[in-house]
């Protein structure tokens, strides 16, 4: 729990926002729904959630958004981008290629698991306990991304076979599955410190 | 049901990551490009649009393996495909082909007019139409892991959506507002099972996400839906039997994004060509009416 509630900004275009909303509110964080910049002015942190990361990105062509949300990264304040959301800030996007908003360092293969009938709930290996603060950790992975490359500035907090899948480039908190859709999970409350500590 | 199981939470899942979104029927890969051009969420392959079943006829059935396996190699977001209604054997077939969600649906000719395909015993997402809440349950029982509001689709007239939308939206608040006891018969009532009827008691909600479809044929149809409570829109006939399909289908994108927003109404209204020509409901016959189909 937070002292006092920042308010982030859920990047509200399409996807399953409504989830990420439910689970900040549940940890007393306070959240706006994103679909114009100025939804932007005055947020604390910034979610950019599931969903199809291609309709997304048509949806913020020509509206400035993208910039926008560039700008923010860059100037450090705190992300949690899932699935779709990790897609939108790679460095590169694969299979196919696809534009992306290029500030995570790390290549991601899109659908890398397979489709629909591939999706599944598994438990994952937490590389960095203390960084995650929890030794469990369950993956809800729905058409999920890949990671196939991972920058030197950015850490990885968890892996599923060998893959990373929670990974951590200063404040940005990137996981390829859902922690939205599993109850109380760890990487939203971590995400809930990286907001706290901005004090 | 245990919608706490694995299977069943990756199934609603990917239903949840639909939400917000147009899912648009497309007949071949040339439309569903233009589709996912225009940002659509997922698209629907089927073998002919409603309106053209409506108008030319005969069996509709599950589209050509062909034409499904091309479109689900032109794109790159989802892609349902439509089973008839009680035939477990085309749903195994969309499955073995690796369809993302199948739509068990009264837009094709029922195979069974008693039963519907028993869908937890699939891997493979199913969403059903419904017109009242006791429907929606009924095929939530059977594992469906989204419902969409018939509507009255190839139809091109939206009040057919409306009037299930709002059927779904009254009963959940009714309820709500019933006692324990009260529940029993009004499970009896629903023709639904009493374990759904608490939990949507409970929650105010159904376990599963709402979209809407049947008729939207504008950018204002689409928007109305998300008014109603509808968490996303199928368009069926509306796009690629209008004028102009790719601008409308920005057009109907744009309107269920921000449909809270009168400004961006009008700029996705404007400068469309015409849109599909509407049928009124008065003119049709019960047999007529595709909604009716399923049960």
């Amino acid at each position: 729990m937070v002292e006092r509630s920042p308010v982030v900004g859920l990047l509200a275009l399409q996807g399953d926002f409504d989830a990420h909303r439910k689970a900040l509110a549940e940890r007393g964080v306070e959240s706006v729904e994103v679909r114009v910049p100025s939804d932007l002015d005055g947020v604390a942190g910034l979610v950019l959630p599931g969903g199809e990361s291609t309709t997304i990105l048509k949806l913020m062509e020509g509206t400035g958004l993208d910039s926008r949300l560039v700008d923010l990264v860059r100037a450090g304040l705190p992300v949690l981008a899932t699935c779709a959301g990790v897609i939108l800030l790679a460095r590169e996007v694969r299979h196919p290629a696809q534009r992306s908003l290029a500030v995570l360092d790390i290549l991601v293969e899109r659908n890398g698991y397979g489709r629909q009938i591939d999706s599944a709930v598994v438990d994952l290996e937490v590389a960095d306990p203390a960084g995650l603060g929890s030794a469990t950790l369950e993956g809800v992975f729905i058409r999920a991304p890949r990671v196939t490359e991972v920058g030197e500035g950015v850490r990885v907090l968890a892996k599923r076979g060998g893959d990373p899948v929670l990974l951590q480039q200063e404040k940005v908190l990137a996981a390829t599955f859902h922690p939205e859709l599993t109850d109380g999970s760890p990487v939203v409350d971590l995400f809930v410190r990286i907001l706290s500590a901005l004090g | 049901m245990d919608f706490k199981s694995p299977e069943f939470r990756v199934k609603v899942g990917l239903a949840e990551m639909l939400k917000g979104g147009v899912i648009m029927d497309v007949t071949n890969a040339s439309q569903a490009k233009v589709a996912e051009d225009a940002g659509a969420a997922a698209v629907m392959a089927l073998e002919r649009v409603p309106a053209d079943i409506r108008a030319e006829g005969g069996v509709a059935r599950m589209a050509a393996i062909d034409k499904i396996a091309e479109i689900m190699q032109t794109v790159s977001i989802p892609v349902m495909a439509k089973c008839r209604i009680g035939h477990p054997a085309e749903a195994l077939v969309l499955q073995a082909l690796g369809v993302d969600f199948i739509d068990e649906s009264e837009v094709l000719t029922p195979a069974d007019e008693e039963n519907h395909v028993w869908k937890l015993d699939f891997k493979v997402p199913f969403v059903c139409g419904c017109r009242n809440l006791g429907e929606a349950l009924r095929r939530i029982g059977e594992g469906a892991a989204m419902m969409r509001t018939k509507g009255e689709a190839g139809s091109g007239n939206i009040v057919e959506a409306v009037r299930h939308l709002r059927a779904v939206r009254g009963e959940i608040r009714r309820l709500g507002t019933l006692d324990p006891a009260e529940l029993v018969p009004a499970a009896k009532e629903l023709q639904a099972p009493l374990e759904l009827v608490e939990y949507v008691a409970r929650e105010g909600k159904l376990p599963v996400p709402n979209f809407a479809a049947g008729g939207v044929a504008t950018p204002a149809d689409a928007a109305l839906c998300m008014m109603l409570g509808a968490e996303s829109v199928f368009v069926g006939s509306g796009i690629f039997k209008s004028e102009d399909p790719s601008r409308r289908a920005k057009a109907i994108v744009h309107a269920v994004t921000h449909w809270q927003d009168p400004v961006a109404l009008l700029e996705a209204s404007r400068g469309l060509e015409g849109a599909m020509r509407g049928l009124d409901m008065a003119k049709l016959t019960p047999e007529e009416m595709l909604s009716r189909r399923g049960w």
